[in-house]
């Protein structure tokens, strides 16, 4: 008995979507609608482009120079004399230096997870793809570094060695790699077990391969996900360091810093201690907002 | 065979719950040996790690060689770095932490003990006000979902677990301290400074809790929005019963459970972030005295003060853990 031919051409098409939708461009796609996710987007966007330009604006005569010192505009408030925010207690113009701290903050922040992800991805796959007695050791070794109170540990380092950037960066990263180790390792663990991992190790895939093609591709979301929540926590460290007079030294402008030296003078002029606040957080908000679209976009139990 | 037990036995205790449990504590508490001596061992080493010796002055004349030999003497440093640790680990469970570079005449244990009950007063404040008004807030939001109360509450506990502490208790410090200061001449403002027990605690107390009751009324909300689609409470809503009731006899039990475990974090939290209110309020507390410690290298001085974070925190951690069995009977002990 013969199928129709009419019948077999109406099944594939009914049975083949017009386009197909990867998980990339469906994350994309999830993540557009999500308004919050957005407004974080374009704020970090934002804060890149200042970063880079505010050399620019002072070359071209738009802000003052964040170094240059005004005696007659000590703690100038806003307005005063061509300095929008303000000045400093050194006479410094508040909004060159503010727009100048993002650098730092957004350095800290990308610079660390640079640093963290081969620690992380290293220890996480080895705990979880060769597990038993290796994952042990490794996993109780990861217990015993979560244990430590993290702004602790980077105190500790930072008054040892002296507060360069080296050691803060190396120092926020440190405390920070834990989580990424344990997530990878979860995912690996769980991935494992997956029947495709089966028919490619029965197919005869090197372990190498194996961890690079598969295993490592499919924990990708996760991973973004984890790394871009931890941009925040890496900038919240390093403006505390700042804050707390240990950070990276003056006179390079970072948010921190300005909260500190604001503070002294914070009844004069209040608004040299609330630009810089507000910008450390809505730099932490925008951060979080596009880290949970990114987690929303990205992890497929949510699918509907 | 007096003490040890037979394997046959130790099997028959294990199967009972209580039995299981005796264990997972016990086991729980020897877990934080190895962590406390880790901590220990970490910072320990990262201080004689540390380049030059602790008596070298910044440019300045440096001090004469006599004089350092009688320093060392007098901190032991004199001895091999091995022989010091172990020295430093027994004394440390003596309570004992040795003496202040900084204050010569003093010793860490001395400074801790003076410095402590500010940062106790403030962090249990803390810690009370967190499990109410974050718990509350949760569970408001949750029964009225996708309302204007829910909408105002997500979003100040969104903000408030995205700003950092310090931030927050300077935003504080200029709105309820300087601007209403100016605003009214002096007649109502909070103290932005110093340690008393009457409006000093509220600014710092508000600034430590923050945080937490954000993360407590965010969880509370997604804990209370599973148990009120549970079958016992639509039976509960079904036999009648007033929403105070169902709230508080079938809503809450559940929702609460996913709270405890975090307030193990939400401990350690209150310790650290002492370092940060006490600077940003001037109180002369442990997590001040961190700060100062650290400016100036006292290094004996940041061991006592890690060493004894981790301690308290570890026993947070183990407090919360076990307090999670009982209050769950679903937890395997493993």
């Amino acid at each position: 008995m013969a199928v129709p031919a009419i019948a077999v051409e109406q099944l594939s098409q009914w049975e083949l979507p017009e386009q197909q939708i990867g998980l990339w461009s469906d994350a994309l796609q999830r993540f557009r609608r999500n308004r919050l996710a957005i407004a974080g987007a374009a704020l970090v966007v934002l804060l890149v482009l200042i970063a880079f330009g505010s050399p620019l604006l002072v070359h071209l005569g738009i802000i003052h120079d964040p170094l240059r010192q005004n005696v007659d505009f000590i703690e100038a408030n806003p307005g005063q004399n061509g300095y929008v925010l303000g000045a400093d207690q050194l006479g410094r113009d508040t909004l060159s230096r503010l727009l100048f701290g993002s650098q730092i903050s957004l350095a800290v922040g990308i610079l660390v997870q640079a640093i963290i992800l081969p620690i992380g991805l290293a220890i996480g796959l080895t705990a979880g793809y060769f597990g038993g007695r290796i994952d042990n050791l490794l996993m109780r070794f990861t217990d015993i570094w979560y244990a430590f109170p993290d702004l602790l540990f980077v105190l500790v380092v930072v008054s040892v060695f002296g507060p360069s950037l080296i050691t803060i960066f190396g120092a926020i990263a440190l405390v920070n790699w834990v989580g990424l180790a344990r997530l990878v390792r979860g995912q690996v663990l769980s991935i494992k077990e997956k029947e495709f991992i089966e028919a490619a190790r029965s197919s005869g895939s090197a372990p190498a391969k194996l961890i690079l093609k598969h295993l490592l591709p499919n924990s990708l979301g996760p991973i973004i996900v984890t790394l871009t929540f931890g941009i925040p926590n890496a900038i919240f460290l390093e403006a505390i360091l700042s804050f707390l007079g240990v950070g990276i030294q003056p006179p390079t402008a970072t948010w921190g810093q300005m909260v500190f030296d604001g503070y002294e003078a914070i009844y004069a002029n209040p608004s040299s201690v609330v630009f810089p606040a507000l910008a450390i957080g809505f730099t932490l908000l925008a951060f979080s907002f596009v880290g949970d679209g990114l987690r929303d976009a990205l992890d497929p139990r949510m699918r509907r | 065979m007096r003490g040890a037990l037979l394997p046959a036995q130790l099997a028959a205790i294990t199967s009972t719950r209580t039995g299981s449990l005796a264990i997972f504590i016990v086991r729980r508490i020897l877990w934080m040996v190895p962590i406390l001596f880790f901590v220990i061992l970490i910072t320990f080493s990262l201080m004689h790690l540390a380049p030059g010796s602790p008596w070298d002055k910044e440019g300045g004349r440096q001090l004469s060689d006599t004089v350092v030999n009688n320093l060392n003497i007098r901190y032991g440093l004199n001895k091999p770095v091995t022989q010091q640790f172990f020295l430093y680990i027994s004394s440390v469970i003596h309570f004992d932490f040795g003496l202040s570079y900084q204050y010569q005449n003093k010793t860490v244990s001395g400074l801790l003990l003076e410095s402590w009950p500010y940062t106790a007063t403030i962090g249990v404040l803390a810690f009370l006000l967190i499990i109410p008004v974050g718990v509350s807030l949760g569970v408001l939001a949750a029964l009225r979902q996708n309302t204007r109360i829910d909408y105002i509450t997500m979003g100040f506990a969104t903000v408030a677990a995205s700003f950092p502490n310090f931030v927050i208790g300077a935003l504080m410090v200029v709105v309820f301290g300087v601007l209403s200061y100016k605003a009214t001449g002096g007649n109502f403002y909070l103290p932005t400074a110093g340690f008393a027990l009457d409006d000093h605690l509220i600014m710092p107390v508000l600034t430590l809790a923050l945080l937490p009751i954000a993360y407590t009324a965010r969880l509370t909300r997604a804990s209370t929005l599973e148990a009120i689609r549970q079958d016992f409470v639509r039976t509960a809503w079904a036999k009648g019963l007033p929403e105070r009731l169902v709230v508080i006899r079938h809503v809450l039990k559940n929702s609460l459970i996913p709270v405890v475990t975090t307030l193990g974090p939400t401990f350690a939290f209150l310790v650290t972030g002492s370092v940060i209110v006490e600077t940003v309020f001037s109180i002369p507390g442990i997590g001040r005295a961190f700060v100062v410690a650290i400016e100036s290298r006292d290094y004996p001085m940041i061991l006592g003060t890690t060493v004894l974070f981790s301690l308290v925190i570890a026993v947070a951690n183990l407090v919360v853990d076990v307090a999670y069995v009982f209050i769950d009977p679903r937890v395997r002990l493993t």
